[in-house]
Protein backbone atom coordinates (compact mmCIF):
# COMPACT_ATOMS: atom_id res chain seq x y z
CA UNK A 1 0.00 0.00 0.00
CA UNK A 2 3.26 2.26 0.49
CA UNK A 3 3.56 2.14 -2.89
CA UNK A 4 0.53 3.21 -4.15
CA UNK A 5 0.60 5.85 -1.98
CA UNK A 6 3.95 7.18 -3.08
CA UNK A 7 3.08 6.97 -6.43
CA UNK A 8 -0.20 8.80 -6.66
CA UNK A 9 1.96 11.28 -4.14
CA UNK A 10 3.98 12.07 -6.98
CA UNK A 11 1.64 12.46 -9.79
CA UNK A 12 -0.63 14.73 -7.71
CA UNK A 13 1.73 17.64 -8.55
CA UNK A 14 1.98 18.22 -12.25
CA UNK A 15 -1.81 17.63 -12.26
CA UNK A 16 -2.35 20.37 -9.97
CA UNK A 17 -0.96 22.95 -11.88
CA UNK A 18 -2.34 22.11 -14.62
CA UNK A 19 -6.08 21.49 -12.81
CA UNK A 20 -6.02 25.43 -12.21
CA UNK A 21 -5.65 26.31 -15.73
CA UNK A 22 -7.90 23.48 -17.46
CA UNK A 23 -9.30 20.12 -15.63
CA UNK A 24 -9.65 18.64 -19.40
CA UNK A 25 -10.37 14.77 -19.94
CA UNK A 26 -10.36 13.41 -22.78
CA UNK A 27 -11.98 9.71 -22.62
CA UNK A 28 -12.15 7.22 -25.52
CA UNK A 29 -14.32 4.96 -26.03
CA UNK A 30 -18.50 5.70 -25.53
CA UNK A 31 -19.22 2.29 -24.10
CA UNK A 32 -20.23 1.06 -20.61
CA UNK A 33 -16.96 2.46 -19.33
CA UNK A 34 -16.26 5.46 -20.97
CA UNK A 35 -19.42 6.69 -20.42
CA UNK A 36 -20.14 5.66 -16.96
CA UNK A 37 -16.58 7.65 -16.37
CA UNK A 38 -17.72 10.33 -18.40
CA UNK A 39 -20.55 11.45 -17.15
CA UNK A 40 -19.50 10.93 -13.44
CA UNK A 41 -16.61 13.25 -13.96
CA UNK A 42 -19.37 15.55 -15.32
CA UNK A 43 -21.41 15.04 -12.15
CA UNK A 44 -18.54 15.47 -9.72
CA UNK A 45 -17.73 18.84 -11.26
CA UNK A 46 -19.25 20.86 -14.14
CA UNK A 47 -16.07 23.10 -14.29
CA UNK A 48 -14.30 20.20 -16.04
CA UNK A 49 -13.82 19.65 -19.35
CA UNK A 50 -15.15 16.34 -20.65
CA UNK A 51 -14.75 14.96 -24.24
CA UNK A 52 -15.93 11.53 -25.51
CA UNK A 53 -14.44 10.09 -28.48
CA UNK A 54 -16.80 7.24 -29.88
CA UNK A 55 -16.59 7.14 -33.93
CA UNK A 56 -20.37 5.58 -33.46
CA UNK A 57 -23.31 7.51 -33.31
CA UNK A 58 -25.17 5.16 -31.81
CA UNK A 59 -24.15 2.59 -29.35
CA UNK A 60 -25.14 -1.09 -29.56
CA UNK A 61 -25.14 -2.97 -26.02
CA UNK A 62 -23.71 -6.56 -25.97
CA UNK A 63 -25.96 -7.25 -22.49
CA UNK A 64 -28.91 -9.02 -24.00
CA UNK A 65 -27.87 -9.23 -27.73
CA UNK A 66 -27.92 -12.95 -26.84
CA UNK A 67 -31.67 -12.36 -26.92
CA UNK A 68 -31.55 -11.05 -30.59
CA UNK A 69 -29.36 -13.84 -31.76
CA UNK A 70 -32.01 -16.26 -30.72
CA UNK A 71 -35.21 -14.06 -31.84
CA UNK A 72 -36.16 -12.96 -28.84
CA UNK A 73 -35.53 -9.49 -29.22
CA UNK A 74 -34.94 -6.25 -31.83
CA UNK A 75 -31.76 -5.06 -32.24
CA UNK A 76 -33.47 -1.52 -31.59
CA UNK A 77 -33.98 -2.97 -27.79
CA UNK A 78 -30.00 -2.93 -27.91
CA UNK A 79 -29.15 0.92 -29.37
CA UNK A 80 -28.37 4.16 -27.20
CA UNK A 81 -27.63 7.27 -28.26
CA UNK A 82 -25.12 9.94 -26.89
CA UNK A 83 -27.93 13.43 -26.74
CA UNK A 84 -28.05 13.11 -23.16
CA UNK A 85 -24.48 13.35 -22.35
CA UNK A 86 -23.64 15.93 -24.97
CA UNK A 87 -27.66 17.96 -22.41
CA UNK A 88 -25.17 17.09 -19.66
CA UNK A 89 -22.32 19.23 -21.43
CA UNK A 90 -20.13 16.71 -22.22
CA UNK A 91 -18.21 17.42 -25.99
CA UNK A 92 -18.74 14.17 -28.06
CA UNK A 93 -16.71 13.57 -30.98
CA UNK A 94 -17.76 11.27 -33.27
CA UNK A 95 -14.42 10.84 -34.47
CA UNK A 96 -11.85 7.44 -34.07
CA UNK A 97 -8.86 8.09 -32.08
CA UNK A 98 -6.11 7.53 -34.17
CA UNK A 99 -2.91 8.47 -32.09
CA UNK A 100 -1.57 9.61 -28.89
CA UNK A 101 0.86 11.27 -27.86
CA UNK A 102 1.55 11.23 -23.85
CA UNK A 103 4.33 13.32 -23.96
CA UNK A 104 2.21 16.35 -25.24
CA UNK A 105 -0.57 14.87 -23.75
CA UNK A 106 -3.10 15.00 -27.00
CA UNK A 107 -5.14 12.82 -28.91
CA UNK A 108 -5.48 13.02 -32.52
CA UNK A 109 -8.76 12.03 -34.00
CA UNK A 110 -9.06 10.21 -37.82
CA UNK A 111 -10.91 13.49 -39.38
CA UNK A 112 -11.70 15.87 -36.49
CA UNK A 113 -9.74 17.98 -34.06
CA UNK A 114 -6.92 16.90 -32.26
CA UNK A 115 -7.75 17.15 -28.34
CA UNK A 116 -4.86 17.92 -25.33
CA UNK A 117 -5.57 16.28 -22.02
CA UNK A 118 -4.69 16.37 -18.19
CA UNK A 119 -5.73 13.20 -17.90
CA UNK A 120 -7.12 10.83 -21.24
CA UNK A 121 -9.07 7.56 -20.04
CA UNK A 122 -9.05 4.54 -22.27
CA UNK A 123 -12.53 2.28 -22.69
CA UNK A 124 -11.65 0.85 -26.09
CA UNK A 125 -12.87 -2.89 -24.84
CA UNK A 126 -11.52 -5.28 -26.77
CA UNK A 127 -10.23 -5.86 -30.47
CA UNK A 128 -10.06 -9.27 -32.09
CA UNK A 129 -6.29 -11.23 -31.78
CA UNK A 130 -6.54 -12.83 -35.27
CA UNK A 131 -3.02 -13.82 -35.09
CA UNK A 132 -4.09 -15.83 -32.65
CA UNK A 133 -6.65 -17.90 -34.52
CA UNK A 134 -5.12 -18.85 -38.02
CA UNK A 135 -7.63 -18.44 -40.95
CA UNK A 136 -9.76 -16.05 -38.97
CA UNK A 137 -9.88 -12.21 -40.11
CA UNK A 138 -12.80 -9.94 -40.53
CA UNK A 139 -13.46 -11.37 -43.75
CA UNK A 140 -13.82 -14.54 -42.27
CA UNK A 141 -16.06 -12.97 -39.64
CA UNK A 142 -18.56 -12.35 -42.54
CA UNK A 143 -18.81 -15.94 -43.20
CA UNK A 144 -18.34 -17.36 -39.52
CA UNK A 145 -19.49 -14.77 -37.55
CA UNK A 146 -18.30 -13.99 -34.13
CA UNK A 147 -21.51 -11.72 -33.11
CA UNK A 148 -18.59 -10.60 -30.33
CA UNK A 149 -19.24 -6.99 -31.33
CA UNK A 150 -22.91 -6.81 -30.90
CA UNK A 151 -24.26 -4.98 -33.92
CA UNK A 152 -23.87 -5.79 -38.26
CA UNK A 153 -22.22 -9.27 -36.50
CA UNK A 154 -25.40 -9.99 -33.81
CA UNK A 155 -27.79 -9.64 -36.96
CA UNK A 156 -25.55 -12.35 -39.14
CA UNK A 157 -25.05 -14.83 -37.17
CA UNK A 158 -29.13 -14.56 -36.57
CA UNK A 159 -29.81 -14.83 -40.26
CA UNK A 160 -27.54 -18.01 -40.55
CA UNK A 161 -29.94 -19.37 -37.80
CA UNK A 162 -33.15 -18.34 -39.62
CA UNK A 163 -31.59 -19.95 -42.84
CA UNK A 164 -30.30 -22.85 -41.88
CA UNK A 165 -32.66 -26.06 -41.97
CA UNK A 166 -33.91 -28.33 -39.53
CA UNK A 167 -31.65 -30.68 -38.31
CA UNK A 168 -28.73 -28.64 -39.13
CA UNK A 169 -25.63 -28.48 -36.72
CA UNK A 170 -24.40 -24.65 -35.17
CA UNK A 171 -20.64 -24.67 -34.03
CA UNK A 172 -20.00 -22.26 -30.74
CA UNK A 173 -15.85 -22.07 -30.77
CA UNK A 174 -15.01 -20.62 -27.03
CA UNK A 175 -11.41 -19.67 -26.58
CA UNK A 176 -9.10 -19.54 -23.61
CA UNK A 177 -9.59 -16.77 -20.80
CA UNK A 178 -9.13 -13.64 -20.59
CA UNK A 179 -12.23 -12.40 -22.59
CA UNK A 180 -15.25 -10.47 -22.67
CA UNK A 181 -17.94 -12.06 -20.35
CA UNK A 182 -16.96 -14.97 -19.66
CA UNK A 183 -20.06 -16.83 -19.34
CA UNK A 184 -21.69 -15.41 -22.77
CA UNK A 185 -21.03 -18.12 -24.68
CA UNK A 186 -23.06 -20.62 -22.62
CA UNK A 187 -25.71 -18.31 -22.76
CA UNK A 188 -25.57 -18.08 -26.15
CA UNK A 189 -25.62 -21.78 -26.63
CA UNK A 190 -28.62 -21.91 -24.29
CA UNK A 191 -30.68 -19.47 -26.27
CA UNK A 192 -29.82 -20.60 -29.59
CA UNK A 193 -30.75 -23.85 -28.14
CA UNK A 194 -34.07 -22.72 -27.00
CA UNK A 195 -34.59 -21.42 -30.88
CA UNK A 196 -34.00 -24.52 -32.66
CA UNK A 197 -36.29 -26.58 -29.90
CA UNK A 198 -38.97 -24.29 -30.99
CA UNK A 199 -38.51 -24.35 -34.77
CA UNK A 200 -35.63 -26.62 -35.89
CA UNK A 201 -36.18 -29.13 -33.39
CA UNK A 202 -33.73 -32.05 -34.91
CA UNK A 203 -31.27 -29.63 -34.50
CA UNK A 204 -28.33 -29.71 -32.20
CA UNK A 205 -25.72 -27.26 -30.78
CA UNK A 206 -21.94 -28.23 -30.56
CA UNK A 207 -19.56 -26.49 -28.40
CA UNK A 208 -16.20 -26.62 -28.99
CA UNK A 209 -14.11 -25.17 -25.82
CA UNK A 210 -10.84 -23.99 -25.27
CA UNK A 211 -11.64 -24.47 -21.43
CA UNK A 212 -12.36 -26.93 -18.79
CA UNK A 213 -14.35 -25.14 -16.33
CA UNK A 214 -16.70 -21.85 -16.59
CA UNK A 215 -18.27 -19.43 -14.51
CA UNK A 216 -21.79 -20.83 -13.32
CA UNK A 217 -21.28 -24.21 -15.17
CA UNK A 218 -23.79 -26.60 -12.70
CA UNK A 219 -26.28 -23.87 -13.31
CA UNK A 220 -25.70 -23.82 -17.43
CA UNK A 221 -25.66 -27.85 -17.34
CA UNK A 222 -28.60 -28.81 -15.31
CA UNK A 223 -30.39 -25.51 -17.21
CA UNK A 224 -29.33 -27.67 -20.31
CA UNK A 225 -30.46 -31.10 -19.13
CA UNK A 226 -33.78 -29.63 -17.79
CA UNK A 227 -34.76 -27.76 -20.96
CA UNK A 228 -32.93 -29.11 -24.15
CA UNK A 229 -32.13 -32.79 -23.31
CA UNK A 230 -29.52 -34.28 -25.75
CA UNK A 231 -29.49 -31.22 -27.76
CA UNK A 232 -26.30 -29.14 -26.56
CA UNK A 233 -22.97 -30.85 -27.05
CA UNK A 234 -19.59 -29.52 -25.16
CA UNK A 235 -16.26 -30.66 -26.04
CA UNK A 236 -14.45 -29.37 -23.53
CA UNK A 237 -10.51 -28.62 -23.34
CA UNK A 238 -9.32 -31.93 -22.14
CA UNK A 239 -11.72 -33.71 -24.69
CA UNK A 240 -9.79 -31.74 -27.33
CA UNK A 241 -11.94 -29.05 -28.06
CA UNK A 242 -9.66 -26.43 -28.19
CA UNK A 243 -9.88 -24.86 -32.01
CA UNK A 244 -6.53 -24.34 -33.56
CA UNK A 245 -7.66 -22.63 -36.68
CA UNK A 246 -10.15 -22.55 -39.14
CA UNK A 247 -10.96 -22.43 -43.07
CA UNK A 248 -13.74 -19.91 -43.71
CA UNK A 249 -13.54 -21.28 -47.62
CA UNK A 250 -15.41 -24.57 -46.21
CA UNK A 251 -16.92 -23.50 -43.10
CA UNK A 252 -14.49 -25.80 -41.33
CA UNK A 253 -13.60 -25.25 -37.42
CA UNK A 254 -10.21 -27.42 -37.03
CA UNK A 255 -9.27 -28.81 -33.52
CA UNK A 256 -6.32 -30.21 -31.89
CA UNK A 257 -7.79 -33.53 -32.80
CA UNK A 258 -10.63 -33.33 -35.50
CA UNK A 259 -12.01 -31.52 -37.76
CA UNK A 260 -15.77 -30.39 -38.13
CA UNK A 261 -18.14 -28.73 -40.34
CA UNK A 262 -20.94 -27.18 -39.26
CA UNK A 263 -24.19 -25.46 -41.23
CA UNK A 264 -23.43 -22.32 -38.96
CA UNK A 265 -19.86 -21.31 -37.39
CA UNK A 266 -19.96 -18.96 -34.51
CA UNK A 267 -16.35 -18.25 -33.95
CA UNK A 268 -15.06 -16.34 -31.23
CA UNK A 269 -11.64 -15.83 -31.48
CA UNK A 270 -9.14 -15.34 -28.84
CA UNK A 271 -9.31 -11.49 -27.76
CA UNK A 272 -7.22 -8.23 -26.49
CA UNK A 273 -7.54 -5.01 -25.93
CA UNK A 274 -9.00 -2.23 -27.97
CA UNK A 275 -6.30 -1.27 -30.59
CA UNK A 276 -6.18 2.25 -29.23
CA UNK A 277 -4.32 0.42 -25.96
CA UNK A 278 -1.70 -0.66 -27.76
CA UNK A 279 -0.90 2.72 -30.16
CA UNK A 280 -1.03 4.64 -26.83
CA UNK A 281 1.64 1.81 -25.35
CA UNK A 282 -0.85 1.06 -22.74
CA UNK A 283 -0.83 -2.54 -23.37
CA UNK A 284 1.99 -5.21 -22.64
CA UNK A 285 2.57 -8.54 -24.41
CA UNK A 286 -0.13 -10.13 -22.80
CA UNK A 287 -2.37 -7.25 -25.45
CA UNK A 288 -4.38 -5.98 -21.69
CA UNK A 289 -3.29 -2.91 -20.09
CA UNK A 290 -1.76 -3.65 -16.74
CA UNK A 291 -3.19 -0.73 -14.06
CA UNK A 292 -2.94 0.69 -11.12
CA UNK A 293 -5.93 -0.70 -9.02
CA UNK A 294 -6.58 2.40 -7.00
CA UNK A 295 -6.58 4.94 -9.88
CA UNK A 296 -7.17 2.50 -13.01
CA UNK A 297 -3.86 4.20 -13.74
CA UNK A 298 -1.87 2.63 -16.72
CA UNK A 299 1.00 1.32 -15.22
CA UNK A 300 3.22 1.81 -18.24
CA UNK A 301 1.85 5.62 -19.56
CA UNK A 302 1.62 8.15 -17.34
CA UNK A 303 -1.84 10.34 -17.27
CA UNK A 304 -3.85 7.82 -18.97
CA UNK A 305 -6.17 5.73 -17.16
CA UNK A 306 -7.22 2.07 -18.38
CA UNK A 307 -11.13 1.05 -17.54
CA UNK A 308 -13.47 -1.77 -18.54
CA UNK A 309 -12.91 -4.79 -20.77
CA UNK A 310 -9.25 -4.03 -21.98
CA UNK A 311 -7.47 -3.57 -18.42
CA UNK A 312 -6.01 -6.48 -16.49
CA UNK A 313 -8.32 -6.85 -13.58
CA UNK A 314 -7.33 -10.01 -12.08
CA UNK A 315 -10.88 -11.42 -10.73
CA UNK A 316 -12.86 -9.03 -11.80
CA UNK A 317 -14.87 -10.39 -14.88
CA UNK A 318 -14.92 -8.06 -17.69
CA UNK A 319 -18.49 -7.49 -18.27
CA UNK A 320 -20.81 -4.06 -19.15
CA UNK A 321 -21.23 -4.01 -14.94
CA UNK A 322 -17.38 -4.08 -14.28
CA UNK A 323 -16.69 -1.34 -16.60
CA UNK A 324 -19.58 0.69 -15.13
CA UNK A 325 -18.70 0.70 -12.08
CA UNK A 326 -14.88 0.85 -12.78
CA UNK A 327 -15.49 3.83 -14.84
CA UNK A 328 -17.12 5.48 -11.74
CA UNK A 329 -14.29 4.61 -9.84
CA UNK A 330 -11.89 6.20 -11.70
CA UNK A 331 -13.48 9.46 -12.52
CA UNK A 332 -13.84 9.73 -8.52
CA UNK A 333 -10.08 8.53 -8.48
CA UNK A 334 -9.42 11.44 -11.41
CA UNK A 335 -11.37 14.34 -9.62
CA UNK A 336 -8.82 13.75 -6.49
CA UNK A 337 -5.53 13.38 -8.17
CA UNK A 338 -7.02 17.06 -10.17
CA UNK A 339 -7.95 18.17 -6.63
CA UNK A 340 -4.72 17.23 -5.39
CA UNK A 341 -6.36 15.30 -2.68
CA UNK A 342 -5.39 11.29 -1.36
CA UNK A 343 -7.36 8.43 -3.71
CA UNK A 344 -9.74 6.54 -2.00
CA UNK A 345 -9.27 2.64 -2.51
CA UNK A 346 -12.39 1.53 -4.85
CA UNK A 347 -14.73 -1.56 -3.84
CA UNK A 348 -15.80 -2.35 -6.55
CA UNK A 349 -18.91 -4.73 -7.77
CA UNK A 350 -20.13 -6.90 -10.51
CA UNK A 351 -23.63 -8.59 -11.59
CA UNK A 352 -24.06 -10.94 -13.74
CA UNK A 353 -27.46 -12.25 -15.43
CA UNK A 354 -27.65 -15.54 -17.58
CA UNK A 355 -30.75 -16.15 -19.15
CA UNK A 356 -30.81 -19.70 -20.64
CA UNK A 357 -34.31 -19.47 -21.69
CA UNK A 358 -37.55 -16.95 -21.48
CA UNK A 359 -38.13 -16.84 -17.89
CA UNK A 360 -35.24 -18.83 -16.89
CA UNK A 361 -32.35 -16.68 -15.28
CA UNK A 362 -29.61 -17.02 -13.25
CA UNK A 363 -26.78 -14.91 -11.72
CA UNK A 364 -23.58 -14.55 -10.11
CA UNK A 365 -22.58 -10.92 -7.86
CA UNK A 366 -19.05 -10.38 -7.11
CA UNK A 367 -17.32 -7.54 -4.78
CA UNK A 368 -14.03 -7.02 -5.67
CA UNK A 369 -10.84 -4.83 -3.58
CA UNK A 370 -7.58 -3.74 -5.27
CA UNK A 371 -4.63 -5.97 -4.27
CA UNK A 372 -1.18 -5.25 -5.58
CA UNK A 373 -1.52 -4.45 -9.56
CA UNK A 374 -4.96 -6.07 -9.59
CA UNK A 375 -8.47 -6.52 -8.17
CA UNK A 376 -9.41 -9.72 -6.06
CA UNK A 377 -12.73 -11.22 -4.98
CA UNK A 378 -13.85 -10.35 -1.44
CA UNK A 379 -16.64 -11.29 0.54
CA UNK A 380 -20.28 -10.63 0.00
CA UNK A 381 -20.79 -12.53 -2.98
CA UNK A 382 -23.61 -14.46 -4.24
CA UNK A 383 -24.74 -16.94 -7.02
CA UNK A 384 -27.99 -18.47 -7.94
CA UNK A 385 -28.28 -21.69 -6.01
CA UNK A 386 -28.06 -24.67 -8.40
CA UNK A 387 -31.15 -26.51 -7.06
CA UNK A 388 -34.18 -23.60 -6.81
CA UNK A 389 -37.75 -23.79 -7.90
CA UNK A 390 -38.59 -22.56 -11.15
CA UNK A 391 -40.20 -19.15 -9.55
CA UNK A 392 -37.10 -18.29 -8.49
CA UNK A 393 -35.40 -18.89 -12.00
CA UNK A 394 -38.43 -16.73 -13.78
CA UNK A 395 -37.65 -14.05 -10.80
CA UNK A 396 -34.10 -13.61 -11.69
CA UNK A 397 -34.71 -14.01 -15.54
CA UNK A 398 -37.08 -10.73 -14.72
CA UNK A 399 -34.17 -9.24 -12.27
CA UNK A 400 -32.29 -9.10 -15.89
CA UNK A 401 -34.32 -7.37 -18.02
CA UNK A 402 -34.66 -4.89 -15.12
CA UNK A 403 -30.59 -4.89 -14.41
CA UNK A 404 -30.47 -3.63 -18.51
CA UNK A 405 -32.67 -1.03 -18.62
CA UNK A 406 -31.42 0.44 -14.97
CA UNK A 407 -27.97 0.44 -15.80
CA UNK A 408 -28.70 1.42 -19.66
CA UNK A 409 -31.12 4.35 -18.23
CA UNK A 410 -27.71 5.31 -15.83
CA UNK A 411 -25.47 5.02 -18.51
CA UNK A 412 -27.51 6.63 -21.53
CA UNK A 413 -30.49 8.20 -20.25
CA UNK B 1 -12.81 -41.38 -22.20
CA UNK B 2 -10.41 -42.91 -24.67
CA UNK B 3 -7.42 -41.31 -25.30
CA UNK B 4 -7.55 -38.65 -28.63
CA UNK B 5 -5.11 -39.32 -31.00
CA UNK B 6 -4.26 -36.92 -33.66
CA UNK B 7 -2.06 -38.70 -36.30
CA UNK B 8 -2.19 -37.69 -40.41
CA UNK B 9 -3.81 -40.79 -42.54
CA UNK B 10 -1.44 -39.94 -45.53
CA UNK B 11 2.12 -38.63 -45.40
CA UNK B 12 4.62 -38.57 -48.31
CA UNK B 13 7.84 -40.81 -47.75
CA UNK B 14 10.39 -38.79 -45.59
CA UNK B 15 8.12 -36.16 -44.42
CA UNK B 16 8.26 -34.78 -41.02
CA UNK B 17 5.32 -35.40 -38.80
CA UNK B 18 3.05 -34.32 -36.03
CA UNK B 19 1.47 -36.67 -33.78
CA UNK B 20 -0.80 -34.97 -30.94
CA UNK B 21 -2.17 -37.51 -27.41
CA UNK B 22 -4.20 -36.35 -24.63
CA UNK B 23 -5.28 -38.46 -22.41
CA UNK B 24 -7.85 -38.22 -19.65
CA UNK B 25 -5.91 -38.39 -16.07
CA UNK B 26 -6.86 -36.83 -12.86
CA UNK B 27 -2.68 -36.82 -12.66
CA UNK B 28 -3.10 -36.48 -8.58
CA UNK B 29 -0.05 -34.96 -7.33
CA UNK B 30 0.32 -37.25 -3.53
CA UNK B 31 0.71 -32.86 -2.19
CA UNK B 32 -3.02 -32.21 -1.52
CA UNK B 33 -4.88 -32.27 1.57
CA UNK B 34 -8.42 -33.34 1.57
CA UNK B 35 -10.66 -31.42 3.61
CA UNK B 36 -10.33 -33.71 6.70
CA UNK B 37 -6.69 -32.69 6.30
CA UNK B 38 -5.57 -36.84 5.39
CA UNK B 39 -2.91 -36.45 2.62
CA UNK B 40 -4.72 -37.48 -1.20
CA UNK B 41 -2.40 -40.38 -2.10
CA UNK B 42 -0.22 -39.54 -5.51
CA UNK B 43 -1.80 -41.08 -8.94
CA UNK B 44 -0.12 -40.07 -12.11
CA UNK B 45 0.98 -41.56 -15.09
CA UNK B 46 4.46 -41.88 -14.68
CA UNK B 47 5.32 -43.03 -18.56
CA UNK B 48 4.14 -42.59 -22.22
CA UNK B 49 5.47 -44.36 -25.14
CA UNK B 50 5.13 -44.94 -29.04
CA UNK B 51 5.62 -47.31 -30.73
CA UNK B 52 5.84 -47.14 -35.38
CA UNK B 53 5.84 -50.92 -36.48
CA UNK B 54 7.08 -51.75 -33.05
CA UNK B 55 10.04 -49.46 -32.82
CA UNK B 56 10.15 -47.17 -30.10
CA UNK B 57 10.17 -43.17 -31.71
CA UNK B 58 9.22 -41.21 -28.67
CA UNK B 59 9.20 -41.70 -24.43
CA UNK B 60 8.40 -39.54 -22.11
CA UNK B 61 8.34 -39.46 -18.46
CA UNK B 62 5.54 -37.90 -16.37
CA UNK B 63 6.02 -35.97 -12.98
CA UNK B 64 3.36 -34.56 -10.36
CA UNK B 65 4.00 -31.51 -11.88
CA UNK B 66 2.31 -32.26 -15.15
CA UNK B 67 -1.54 -31.19 -15.01
CA UNK B 68 -4.57 -32.89 -15.51
CA UNK B 69 -5.35 -34.79 -18.96
CA UNK B 70 -1.74 -35.00 -20.44
CA UNK B 71 -1.08 -33.46 -23.63
CA UNK B 72 1.74 -34.30 -25.53
CA UNK B 73 2.56 -33.55 -29.04
CA UNK B 74 6.09 -34.63 -30.84
CA UNK B 75 7.53 -35.18 -34.27
CA UNK B 76 8.73 -37.83 -36.26
CA UNK B 77 9.33 -39.22 -39.73
CA UNK B 78 7.32 -40.86 -41.86
CA UNK B 79 9.01 -43.76 -43.06
CA UNK B 80 6.47 -46.24 -44.54
CA UNK B 81 2.47 -47.46 -43.98
CA UNK B 82 1.82 -48.75 -40.66
CA UNK B 83 0.40 -48.17 -37.25
CA UNK B 84 1.37 -46.25 -34.13
CA UNK B 85 0.89 -47.73 -31.22
CA UNK B 86 0.96 -45.52 -27.78
CA UNK B 87 0.81 -46.59 -23.95
CA UNK B 88 0.27 -44.62 -21.28
CA UNK B 89 1.38 -46.42 -17.64
CA UNK B 90 1.16 -45.12 -14.26
CA UNK B 91 0.42 -45.26 -10.62
CA UNK B 92 -1.84 -48.21 -9.00
CA UNK B 93 -1.48 -50.15 -11.88
CA UNK B 94 -3.00 -47.70 -14.87
CA UNK B 95 -2.52 -48.97 -18.27
CA UNK B 96 -3.91 -47.54 -20.90
CA UNK B 97 -3.09 -48.32 -24.94
CA UNK B 98 -4.56 -46.86 -28.63
CA UNK B 99 -2.97 -47.23 -31.80
CA UNK B 100 -3.73 -45.39 -35.20
CA UNK B 101 -2.56 -46.39 -38.68
CA UNK B 102 -0.59 -44.16 -41.66
CA UNK B 103 -0.39 -44.22 -45.10
CA UNK B 104 3.09 -43.39 -46.59
CA UNK B 105 3.40 -42.83 -50.21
Amino acid sequence: MFGITAAAATLVRPSMSRAQSAGRIVVIGGGFGGTACARALKRANAALQITLVEPNKVFIACPFSNEVIAGLRGIEAQQFGYDKLAADGITIIDQAATRIDPQQRRVTTSDGPSLAYDRLVLSPGIDFHFDALPGYDDAASEKMPHAWKAGAQTLLLRKQLEAMADGGLVAIAIPANPTRCPPAPYERASLIAHYLKTKKPRSKVLVLDAKDGFPQQRLFEKAWKELYGGMIERVALSQGGRVTSVDPSTNTIITEFGNYTPDVANVIPPQRAGRIAEIAGAANATGWCPIDPVTFESKLVPNIHVIGDACLGGGIPKSASAASTQGKACAAAIVNLLAGRPTETPRLTGVCYNTVAPAYGFSLAGNYQPKGDIFVEVEGGATSPVDAPRELRAREAAEAETWFRTITADTFG
Amino acid sequence: MAALINVPTKAKRGEIIEIRTLTSHIMETGFRHAAAGDLVPRDIITSFTCRYNGSEVFRADLFPAIAANPYLSFFTVAKESGKFEFEWIGDNGYASTASASITVE
